[in-house]
């Protein structure tokens, strides 16, 4: 009976194929929505967690002053190039530990200038951003140690300046000094937050205190961490705040930022938009079986005779009503494969507009169809009992 | 096979009840072919609808097959509909768009039965009424005579106790709607169908055996042929 409720429905359907897509278009922009709001959404996290994992994981930064307090940052006392050693050498959990100092710099070479934060920093940077080099060689130790006047340089910095010459040798102006390019960095594309990672120019840390800042200081520390991010930045805290003699009332006059929170916050936020623009498609859904109710409310009206002869040939109520509902619920779900078969073509398109990743999640494709049965079975009772309900009578005199 | 007595139909209540039957007696045997005769209005659709499980007493008794079937629900009297009663309408009442072969297979899909047997039966039905050969025409490919005989054999085909026709010739020109008097009376006659039917015209109704005279909602007299 069910069989043959199916195979009516089917047939109703395909009789009136103009009407029948039109009302299924409801459910299938409801279930495409829905899917590839949260696909994209998806997308969109694994882009931002992996942006978020290139600027190097475990990795801890330290800086100078409370950061919600407002105005104590500049008065706090800087941090020295003596804490990143002490950091290195005292605490086992950390794996490494480099100071930097940036400043923005002209930089010039032949007849291009290029305006960009020169870093003097210690070895130990690369290995706590996970950066590697391209070509050429890393500063070394030596180089560290007296503050030669050398440089690698980050991959825009490199295009803006040479175009497709090659840098390796050469010797840059950066300001008044001259300094020779010895490496070159690979490509690690944009933050998280939106800015070029590659717009950088790496030196030694003393290079950049004798030739650019003039200062001995250190505005960061970054630190790598060996295994539990959470126990070495309670180990750095109790070493700076001995190293900065803080007395046991008072608070850190620094702090310490853990990049995996910072991950964790912005890939929820774009959890929470996801869901949210998955509800607000998931509303157009419900305005789809809506359209549906109606076209059934319709359907019943035009077949009131059909319905007379059933009922009349012996047809029980549950019988004709099974017969409606069946074929609404035939809508909705053709309308629900449909909309999926859409999304994945769509998200396919859209993922690649947008350069994002194409994670599909299938619990949610599940959802959005069994979604498009249930509303086929909510609005489509309504009709179906109205079908049901008439009288025999009636039905056969309606015209 | 039938017994009313005392049968009335009341529709609508207080001052606007209209009395549609009131007080009908009337016995049918098995084999009989009834037609019943009176002015519009003089309730004999009510007691064909009454007869047919379309419709409830309001008061009297209706005995069918020696049970007391005025006070049934909607889904028992749907059931006895199935089981017990063929109809055949003065508008034909086809399902359009379908097949006349699907047409007359609908009453055996609610009796849940095999697609070969229904299959096989539904054919003997169509042979019955003379239409072999039109079993793949929708009901706009057939003339109204035909659409008639698709009915008959809708109504045939489970083999009903009772066929019951309201105007069955009411939408036919004459020649055609002697024609399916002339089916009637034999399917009447060589396989004992009990049948009542509903006419205006004379000449039709002296194809039964007994034509009941409706008035006013009762029975005025009965005549046998």
């Amino acid at each position: 009976m069910w069989w043959s409720a199916l195979s009516l429905a089917l047939r109703e359907i395909r009789r009136n194929l103009l009407r029948s897509t039109l009302t299924m278009l409801g459910i299938i922009i409801g279930v495409a929505a829905v899917i590839i709001m949260v696909t994209i959404g998806n997308g969109t996290t694994a882009k931002i967690s992996a942006q978020i994992e290139s600027l190097g994981s475990n990795m801890l930064i330290l800086r100078p002053g409370q950061r919600f307090l407002r105005g104590s940052r500049a008065a706090a006392k800087p941090l020295e190039a003596s804490d990143a050693e002490a950091l290195r050498r005292e605490l086992p959990s950390v794996a490494a530990a480099a100071g930097i100092t940036n400043k923005a710099v002209t930089v010039v070479y032949g007849n291009n200038n290029w305006t960009t934060s020169v870093s003097g920093t210690e070895n130990d940077y690369l290995i706590v951003r996970k950066w590697s080099l391209a070509r050429g060689r890393l500063i070394s130790d030596g180089e560290q140690r007296a503050g030669a006047s050398v440089c690698l340089l980050g991959a825009t910095v490199q295009r803006e300046l040479f175009g497709n010459l090659d840098p390796l040798g050469e010797t840059i102006r950066l300001g008044k000094i001259a300094c020779e390019v010895i490496g070159l960095l690979v490509t690690k594309g944009q933050s998280a937050m939106g800015s070029d990672q590659d717009d950088a120019i790496l030196m030694p840390l003393r290079a950049h205190w004798r030739l650019i800042s003039g200062q001995q200081k250190v505005s960061h520390i970054y630190l790598s961490a060996r295994d539990d991010t959470s126990k070495t930045q309670r180990d750095v805290a109790l070493l700076m705040r001995e190293r900065r003699h803080i007395g046991p009332s008072d608070a850190d006059d620094f702090s310490i930022i853990d990049m995996k929170e910072i991950a964790k916050t912005m890939t929820g936020t774009t959890e929470i938009m996801t869901s949210l623009l998955g509800a607000v498609a998931a509303v157009s859904l419900i305005v789809g079986g809506i359209g549906i109710m109606n076209i059934m409310l319709v359907s019943v009206t035009e077949r009131t005779r059909e319905i007379g002869i059933r009922l009349a040939i012996g047809a029980l109520e549950r019988e004709v009503q099974r017969q409606f509902l069946v074929e609404a619920v035939v809508l909705s779900s053709v309308g629900g494969i449909a909309g999926i078969l859409l999304a994945l073509i769509a998200s396919y398109f859209i993922a690649g507009a947008l350069q994002v990743p194409l994670v599909f999640d299938s619990s949610i494709i599940l959802l959005a169809f069994v979604f498009s049965a249930v509303v086929g079975v909510v609005f489509g009772y309504v009709p179906a009992r109205k079908a049901a309900r008439l009288d025999p009578i009636e039905a056969l005199r309606h015209e | 096979m039938i017994e009313l007595q005392q049968l009335s139909k009341t529709y609508g209540k207080g001052v606007a009840a209209v009395e549609a039957l009131r007080d009908v007696n009337l016995s049918v045997h098995a084999g009989e072919f009834i037609a019943m005769m009176g002015p519009s209005g003089s309730g004999k659709s009510t007691c064909m609808n009454i007869l047919g499980f379309l419709d409830n007493p309001s008061q009297g008794c209706y005995r069918f097959q020696d049970s007391a079937v005025e006070t049934l629900s909607r889904n028992q009297r749907a059931l006895l509909r199935r089981h017990f009663i063929g109809f055949v309408f003065q508008g034909f009442n086809l399902l359009a768009r379908t097949t006349a072969l699907e047409n007359v297979e609908l009453p055996l899909i609610y009796r849940r039965m095999p697609r070969a047997e229904r299959y096989v039966r539904a054919m003997a039905a169509m042979a019955a009424v003379g239409l072999d050969g039109r079993e793949g025409h929708t009901p706009a490919e057939l003339s109204g005579g035909q659409q008639q005989r698709v009915a008959i054999a809708r109504a045939l085909v489970t083999d009903p106790a009772l066929l019951l026709a309201d105007e069955p010739t009411g939408n036919l020109d004459s020649a055609r709607g002697h024609e399916i008097m002339a089916l009637l009376a034999r399917l009447n006659q060589e396989r004992g169908l009990t049948i009542i039917m509903v006419t205006h015209e004379a000449d039709i109704a002296a194809y039964a055996s007994r034509v009941v005279q409706f008035h006013d909602g009762h029975i005025q007299n009965e005549v046998c042929n």
